[in-house]
């Protein structure tokens, strides 16, 4: 063994160096968040739950094309259309299975005129699994919560669809 | 009337006792963690209470409301027995322990050797709940513990005589007070060290915290308990963590004396420094824990009897001789 390693070993010198290093990182910026409290930024493309969006008029975006019930590879979108007297196409039923939903995004990137998107919200555990299997009024509902948001995030994302 | 009297003295005493340790485990588990994260760039808890201070005790609520589990094939008497045990000696070794020149719940002549025989009890509690959960890895994990104890012990016992040469004197007030002109830090630093790595070894503590490596051994002698009993074990563990820190800061540090004697200092009440001179030990330990990764078991035992015990043997010699040589052996 050489002289110099026996020294470090007998002055314990790499360890009271890492001792100086750990008093340098205490003192550093943490780089963790406090969750509940404050949250980190997400992507204007983040995948989360699901909306209907409307016009700005409050007529329903949906055009019944079923497009998104075609594309979801997990097949939790069930989609039942009816006309309406005016001559347009409408669904009287849009149901997620949220549990079933992968989060993959195909359901928003396939949508002609942008009415199922996923928006920013990734807080919507629920205690039981009933309230999981969303209809289409609770998704018009977070539609009406979120358009703010949905609407300034799909203006970022369009310059790259 | 006079029976009442006495047992009211000795409650009275008793909770003096239990009540600043419980309290002062619970904050020093929250400064532990706390300095763990710290030095991962992490916040720690910080939620419960100013700081996350009341976080220790949030835990212990949630662990006081648990179901006690005892495996059907344990042996049950034991089983309970262990924890209580743990946590009752780590508690009534604090007993010599004087805070400061007046703070001192029995001040006897051996205080030392009491410290050494409770300390070295301790490992029974390890042992039977380790044997008495009657399953493979709390089983290990008791061994390992009984022998890296047992032999970090023999150490520490041998550093102690190296201050005990100088004093003259078993007990703890008396130890203190020998360090009025200079702290035994200063001539036996060495000792120091060495008794600072054994007592890291003696409580478990990362990289000794072979016992109860998770990656090996789920939790060592704790698998098998759950709620109060483990919280039983945890508590006692720290307050062992604490007595340590303490008797270093007794043996070497000058306890409740002030670094300098001079006046502002000087007029700070001797419970203060000592509190102080623990933290800062603990400290240490909790910085420890955060940098070291965990030795192996035959490095352990190889460092123990190859390293530590002939290295303090040579220095009780040096010690002994130099005090002989130079006429200053304690009257």
């Amino acid at each position: 063994m050489k002289l110099n390693r026996i020294f470090k070993i007998i002055f314990l010198s790499e360890f009271i160096k890492a001792i100086f290093i750990a008093i340098k990182e205490i003192l550093k910026k943490k780089k963790t968040i406090n969750y509940p409290f404050e949250k980190g930024g997400i992507s204007a493309r983040f995948r989360g739950e699901h909306a209907l969006r409307r016009y700005p008029n409050g007529e329903e975006r949906c055009i019944a094309c079923k497009l998104c019930e075609a594309v979801c590879p997990a097949q939790a979108i069930t989609i039942e259309n009816e006309e309406r007297p005016d001559g347009s196409r409408k669904t009287i039923r849009y149901d997620i299975d949220m549990l079933k939903c992968i989060y993959c995004g195909l359901c928003e990137e396939s949508c002609p005129v942008d009415a199922i998107v996923q928006g920013p919200n990734f807080e919507f555990s629920t205690e039981t699994r009933e309230e999981l299997y969303y209809n289409k009024e609770k998704l018009l509902e977070n539609g009406d919560r979120w358009e703010s948001v949905l609407s300034e995030n799909i203006k970022i994302d369009k310059p790259y669809r | 009337m006079e029976l009442i009297y006495i047992t009211l003295n000795e409650i009275y005493k008793i909770l003096l006792l239990i009540i600043p340790i419980l309290v002062s485990v619970a904050l020093i588990v929250w400064f532990d963690r706390r300095v763990w994260a710290f030095v991962q760039k992490r916040k720690g808890p910080n939620v419960v209470g100013p700081f996350g201070l009341l976080q220790t005790l949030a835990d212990a609520l949630k662990y006081i409301f648990k179901e006690i589990i005892i495996p059907a094939s344990a042996n049950k008497v034991v089983f309970i027995l262990a924890p209580i045990i743990t946590m009752t000696l780590a508690l009534s070794a604090w007993a010599v322990i004087p805070m400061s020149e007046k703070i001192i719940i029995s001040d006897i002549n051996v205080g030392i050797l009491y410290i050494f025989a409770i300390s070295s009890l301790g490992v029974y509690g390890i042992i039977m709940g380790g044997w008495a959960s009657n399953s493979k890895y709390p089983f290990f994990g008791a061994i390992r513990s009984a022998a890296q104890m047992v032999s970090y012990e023999v150490s520490i016992g041998i550093i102690i005589i190296n201050v005990l040469l100088c004093v003259g004197s078993l007990n703890l007030k008396d130890i203190v007070i020998a360090q009025e002109k200079m702290w035994f830090v200063v001539p036996l630093f060495p000792m120091f060290v060495i008794f600072l790595i054994s007592a890291l070894a003696e409580t478990n503590r990362p990289p000794f915290d072979l016992p109860e490596a998770e990656a090996e051994l789920v939790a060592g002698y704790q698998t098998e308990y759950s709620g109060m009993m483990y919280a039983m074990f945890w508590l006692g563990e720290y307050a062992n963590i604490l007595l340590l820190c303490a008797l270093g800061s007794i043996l070497f540090l000058g306890g409740w004396l002030s670094p300098i004697d001079v006046y502002p200092l000087n007029i700070i009440p001797g419970v203060f420094w000592m509190t102080f001179k623990i933290l800062l030990l603990f400290f240490l330990f909790a910085i420890i824990k955060a940098i070291v990764p965990r030795y192996r078991y035959d490095q352990l035992m190889r460092l123990g009897w190859k390293v530590f015990l002939p290295f303090s043997l040579i220095y009780v010699v040096l010690t002994a001789s130099f005090l002989v040589y130079f006429d200053l052996l304690p009257k």
